[in-house]
């Protein structure tokens, strides 16, 4: 079985392993026959605008998922950071200022504050799980409750009560409203994360060892690499990305509330999986998360196009999840 | 009976009369095929050919529920309770006695209880099994495997973590066994124990069956010499003439943090030496090498390198030493099976090979990767390829291979052919011997007595955490290793009785 050659059984394993994307080809043209003003320029460039904060916070889940691990805390993470960023970026003349007496400051100030939090958390993180072995499920599934609890906490203060936050300085704001070529600022804004994150996975020391501790903690442990260094700063780096990406969402929408970010690590682990990165850990590329994250906002932006019922897209994502999840555990089962 | 594994004869058309009422011993060293030839008679494995009969009459065994309905129980080397359930639980599991679909709680204890006196054990019954000692565990086992009413009981190991006094205490129960006309298989590696209760002795080797003999027509050196009399097949490439006598590491009274680990080792490794160490299994071998790399805690002794006092707390801190571990699982704590060849041939090398700020140009890695397979013959399409495609000799040289890049000087070597076919054993000998030519020290555990000889220029023997001996490697047999193996489980025994 060393050579490939066309015969049915290696058609068929093809088949197999590539089902899933070839099933999501096929649901896009479909989408395209049904309506095929879908393929136009203006629907290119909100599929990519969209796909770019979603991209963000995939790349960083990408950490955790290639140690074989998770973070549900991660959508959390994105509507903490989403919510200190805006308490702070508000114009000086807006009514219900979150801080009505905070001086004008620059917007790296609460940018700073909200990754320096968020990182904490991804340091917690890493502790229970590298130093406590605690089950990353249930670790960062206990975490993504607290932080949404100092979300509220933070969120319901005097004189805010819980309100929306508006009135978003324009020097934030332009990172989504800027445009290059007609292209807002966030798609660039997200290719130069990717490519950070790919240069550090595939030609960085650590970047490697992170491979070797999730392919093979023992394994990596016996050629002395570092295991608690490797996880907890996977953690740390996974919640600056996430932090990053809720600082985005505040550009692109104007403002902010505790309930952003809810479930966004779902989609991120979802177009994970979907791009070939392994549940079980050591298996995973920039550039199949890429392919993940677009395929998947298509879908979700077809069928909205198309005018499916909402409901019934989360079926439909619901099934592309356990799909992939069980066409990895075939493929990358021993 | 036959049975083979993917690339092994584990048992090659094997022999066992058991006589009823009797206690029928079964020896051989590790790897001979005992432990397997025992899996088949309970059900665990479903050997190749062969029959198994029991009064006369053949019987097929297709799990292990088949086993104990025909009346054969086993007592496992590796006791396997289920942690937080009651004694009551971990015995009768499966045969709960009920009434109507409620378990009868009362009834249960009192069998429990009434099994367990029988026994001459005192153990309450409602105890959970995590807090009871690895003894008591071991009087639990054999309790379940009386209460099956079982006709023959095979005991693996059984004595391997009692003392002298629960060892007398075992022997009591068989031999109550014995007078109820149950008939006992009882495997064990103390051989003078063997003596004291054993009626008839089958010897194997290598997976085939070797002989039986009463116990009054055979010696203990006649029984060691059947164990390990054997020609030496394999070849070994051959040794390099210079001695070396320049110590390059120094261990002196070194002691694991486990107490039921090792104590009090001491040895010298010279520069350019293989240094074999042998003994038998739960001789502590591997728990020494993993301690001297830094994987375990040790609690006392010193090591030194070139006369430094070194300390090996963790394994980075030995590697920086220049020590490298090649492991007994290399499944389990080796091969990275996912990525390929050459991310897992730099494992261990990536820190050193790049630049200060951890960043690498990927195709400056490859002409050193690729040298060192080229070095060590790894048979491959090329060095992108996943390691676990392939063969297991391969991979353990892509393993070694991993060690030196990262150019060390010290390797331990743990079972380093185990899983790996003649022909490449043969190429991991010939690079062992390249490595000490050039000056590298080489400790190496093996089980494989004729590697141990074939291979080592000294030979240094282990038995229940402790050195017996440190044997020049020039006209040693395998008997000398054998006895020194078993040295102290002898005494042990002789000092019970």
């Amino acid at each position: 079985m060393n050579t490939k050659t066309l015969s049915w059984p290696n058609i068929k394993k093809t088949l197999i392993d590539k089902a899933l994307i070839l099933a999501m080809l096929a649901m896009i043209i479909v989408i395209i026959i049904i309506e095929p003003a879908f393929l136009q320029w203006r629907v290119l460039k909100d599929i990519l605008t969209q796909s770019s904060i979603k991209l963000i916070v995939a790349l960083g889940l990408l950490f955790p998922l290639l140690l074989g691990g998770t973070d549900l805390a991660g959508g959390r993470q994105v509507g903490l950071a989403a919510v200190i960023v805006a308490s702070m970026t508000q114009t000086l003349n807006y009514a219900g200022r979150f801080y009505p007496n905070l001086p004008d400051l620059p917007v790296i100030v609460p940018i700073l504050i909200a990754l320096v939090v968020v990182a904490i958390i991804g340091m917690i993180n890493g502790w229970m799980i590298a130093k406590l072995n605690m089950a990353p499920f249930i670790a960062t599934f206990g975490m993504s409750t607290i932080v949404y609890g100092i979300n509220c906490l933070y969120f319901a203060q005097e004189p805010n009560r819980s309100q929306p936050i508006g009135g978003i300085k324009e020097s934030l704001t332009i990172l989504s409203s800027y445009k290059i070529f007609g292209i807002s600022l966030l798609v660039y804004i997200a290719l130069l994360i990717t490519i950070i994150v790919w240069f550090v996975l595939n030609r960085t020391v650590y970047g490697k060892h992170l491979y070797i501790v999730g392919g093979n903690k023992d394994a990596a442990k016996v050629s002395g690499v570092n295991i608690n260094f490797i996880i907890i700063s996977a953690f740390v780096i996974e919640s600056l990305l996430v932090g990053f990406g809720g600082v985005l969402e505040v550009a692109r929408t104007g403002g902010a509330n505790s309930a952003y970010g809810f479930s966004y690590e779902f989609d991120a682990i979802s177009s994970c999986v979907v791009g070939g990165v392994s549940l079980s850990g050591g298996i995973g590329t920039v550039p199949g998360v890429i392919i993940g994250v677009i395929i998947f906002t298509i879908i979700s932006y077809g069928l909205a196009f198309i005018g499916v019922n909402p409901n019934w897209q989360l079926i439909i994502k619901g099934i592309i999840i356990c799909s992939a999840v069980a066409l990895d555990m075939r493929k990358n089962a021993q | 009976m036959t049975k083979t594994f993917p690339g092994v004869k584990a048992l090659d058309d094997v022999q066992l009369r058991v006589k009823p009422g009797s206690v029928h011993a079964l020896i051989g060293e590790n790897g001979a095929g005992k432990s397997t030839l025992m899996k088949c008679l309970f059900g665990i494995y479903q050997p190749d050919g062969g029959t198994i009969e029991l009064d006369g009459k053949p019987v097929t065994i297709r799990n292990t529920n088949d086993a104990l309905k025909q009346g054969i129980s086993m007592i496992h080397q590796e006791l396997i309770p289920v942690p937080y359930r009651n004694v009551i639980d971990n015995i009768w599991v499966g045969r709960f006695e009920t009434k109507g679909i409620f378990v009868d709680e009362a009834k249960m204890y009192q069998k429990t209880e009434k099994l367990i006196r029988d026994l001459e054990f005192e153990i309450e019954p409602k105890t959970l099994a995590k807090n009871l000692s690895v003894s008591q565990l071991q009087a639990i086992e054999i309790a379940k495997a009386v209460s099956y009413d079982a006709r023959v009981i095979i005991m693996d190991e059984p004595t391997s973590s009692l003392t002298v006094a629960e060892t007398e205490h075992l022997f009591r129960i068989i031999r109550r066994l014995k007078a109820e006309g149950r008939s006992v298989i009882y495997i064990s590696h103390r051989l003078e124990e063997i003596f004291t209760i054993a009626d008839e002795i089958t010897v194997m080797r290598d997976g085939q069956y070797i002989g039986t003999w009463d116990i009054g027509n055979i010696t203990i050196d006649q029984l060691i010499s059947q164990m390990v009399g054997r020609d030496m097949e394999e070849r070994f490439p051959p040794r390099a003439g210079s001695k070396q006598d320049e110590v390059m590491l120094d261990v002196s009274h070194l002691s694991s943090a486990n107490p039921r680990s090792f104590r009090d080792v001491s040895f010298e490794l010279k520069k350019g030496e293989i240094l074999g160490l042998g003994g038998l299994v739960g001789a502590q071998r591997t728990e020494l090498v993993e301690s001297i790399f830094g994987l375990r805690k040790l609690s006392g002794g010193t090591m030194k390198l070139n006369g430094k006092v070194i300390y090996n707390r963790t394994p980075r801190e030995a590697i920086a030493n220049g020590f490298a571990l090649l492991t007994e699982e290399r499944r389990a704590t080796g091969i990275v099976p996912m990525l390929s060849v050459k991310e897992n041939a730099l494992a261990a090398a990536y820190r050193v090979l790049t630049g200060k700020l951890g960043i690498f140009n990927p195709k400056k890695l490859d002409a050193p990767v690729e040298e060192v397979c080229k070095r060590l013959d790894v048979r491959m399409a090329n060095t992108q390829m996943l390691i676990r495609n392939l063969s297991g000799g391969n991979q353990q040289k892509v393993l070694v291979g991993r060690w030196l890049l990262r150019r060390c000087n010290i390797l331990i070597l743990d079972e380093p052919t185990r899983g790996v076919d003649v022909g490449a054993k043969y190429e991991i000998y010939r690079i062992m011997r390249d490595l000490t030519a050039q000056g590298h020290s080489i400790i190496m555990v093996s089980s494989e007595m004729p590697e141990l000889l074939g291979m080592s220029d000294r030979i240094m023997v282990m038995c229940e955490g402790r050195l017996t001996t440190i044997l020049d490697n020039v006209n040693t047999t395998q008997v000398d290793v054998m006895q020194h193996a078993t040295e102290f489980s002898s005494k042990i025994c002789s000092n019970g009785d």
